[in-house]
């Protein structure tokens, strides 16, 4: 069997996405470091995984795919009997986990992506300034989500249902950085959602992608 | 219990999951919501979808939002009528369709919209077109077109020799920016050219399409 791999860094927030979902789905998996820096990304060979030129690119034997999120579903769906659940199997919580799913996707990785890039990845790795006006407007955003968030987290205990599933591990790799920053006081100042983010930050699985940084 | 869909005609979203009903040969009741007196600002409409957006499906007790998400249960609800858009039976398959579903989500979509809401929405609200923002996603969109270019060369639709809902999240916004002054950055890509004369014939969004009339009089 050629098994699993993942190429990317585990620094990338979808790389770690994935490398959460390998985690909780308890999968053996070889990863593959991609030197960004070096710009392996945009090489031929990389290229050949993920014509984007983006990190993470995912194999399953022959099966190749890219796409963070498509990846992580696939996982939850094929080895679904292994570790903990992170889908549904009735359709009608499979379709509020979707809607939650979207929600990351379209309304919340948006706005905290670009205050990750702000706060953090300027900074930190890329040796730039932050531009303050642009967190400023972002955080107001993102506040605008939280508000939902702090609503639908009275109602439900985690976001896409009763248990913890991918619409809520999608959420964990932006999420863990923000709460490093300036911007942990929008998460903080909202009981469900302080409560939530603490919750899943503490995962064991979650904290195993965190190790992989120290390498 | 029919389906009912709170949105408007000519939305584009409302748009995307129409025409995933009509492609599992489904019917659905049109509520239309009344964006211009802020209905779907209103308690009623957020219990429905708390952000505040259109389309909302009501399935019985079933209220989901999000188009993709609601595009999604529909092809999975009714995977054995119509045609197949996720192809559940067939694994690898599937898994690409996931794929590009997603690169409409996160590459295509952020661009192609920026422009939409430029050209086309932008004047409707008064509000000055913005030509930087308009070129500077039209030099994104070429280059994520070249990638679909090469992938369409090897393969029929996106996900495979098979039409998806890969392919079908791209429809609406697609359909209002060729009515934009851009379209040759379609029209120069012999294979996405192809493409999109393909989905965009097909019955179930020729008959969404007669309903998008934004920005006509």
């Amino acid at each position: 069997m050629a098994g699993i791999k993942v190429h990317g860094t585990p620094f990338s927030t979808a790389a770690a996405r994935v490398l959460a979902t390998l985690y909780e789905k308890e999968v053996e998996f070889e990863f593959v470091p991609i030197d960004m820096r070096a710009g392996e990304h945009k090489k031929e060979s990389f290229l050949a995984l993920n014509p984007f030129g983006q990190v993470p690119a995912f194999e399953d034997g022959d099966l190749q795919l890219f796409e963070s999120r498509a990846i992580t579903q696939y996982i939850a769906h094929e080895y679904a009997p292994k570790g903990t659940p992170l889908i549904f199997p009735d359709s009608k919580k499979m379709a509020i986990l979707s809607v939650w799913t979207e929600v990351e996707a379209q309304k919340y990785d948006p706005v905290a992506s670009k205050l990750t890039f702000e706060l953090v990845i300027k900074p930190l790795m890329l040796g730039l300034a932050t531009d303050f006006t642009v967190v400023e407007e972002f955080e107001a955003k993102l506040g605008t989500v939280l508000d939902v968030y702090e609503a639908r987290l009275g109602k439900s205990k985690y976001l896409g249902g009763d248990c913890f599933s991918l619409a809520d591990l999608h959420h964990l790799p932006t999420t863990d950085y923000l709460m490093g920053t300036q911007v942990k006081k929008l998460f903080e100042c909202r009981p469900n959602v302080s409560a939530w983010v603490a919750d899943i930050t503490a995962r064991p699985a979650w904290k195993k992608v965190v190790a992989m940084r120290a390498h | 219990m029919a389906l009912k869909l709170h949105g408007l005609a000519f939305s584009t979203c409302t748009a995307r999951a129409a025409t995933a009903i009509y492609e599992k040969g489904q019917q659905f009741e049109l509520v239309p919501v009344n964006l211009t007196a802020g209905e779907h600002k209103q308690p009623g409409f957020l219990a429905k979808n708390p952000f505040g957006q259109i389309p909302v499906l009501e399935d019985g007790d079933l209220t989901l939002f999000e188009s993709r998400a609601i595009a999604t249960y529909v092809a999975e609800k009714y995977k054995d009528s119509g045609s197949d858009l996720i192809r559940h039976q067939n694994l690898k398959e599937a898994a690409l369709v996931k794929v590009w579903s997603e690169v409409e989500s996160q590459t295509f979509h952020p661009v192609i919209s920026a422009i939409v809401y430029q050209f086309l929405i932008a004047p409707l609200f008064g509000q000055q077109t913005d030509q930087a923002v308009i070129d500077a996603n039209l030099e994104k969109l070429k280059n994520i077109l070249d990638v679909y270019e090469s992938r369409l060369k090897s393969s029929k639709y996106l996900a495979g020799d098979f039409f998806s809902l890969a392919d079908l999240n791209h429809c609406p916004y697609l359909f209002y920016f060729m009515r934009s002054p851009w379209t040759s950055v379609v029209n120069e890509r012999p294979h996405v050219k192809a493409w999109w004369e393909d989905i965009s014939s097909r019955p179930s969004f020729k008959k969404v399409a007669e309903g998008m009339t934004f920005g006509q009089k």
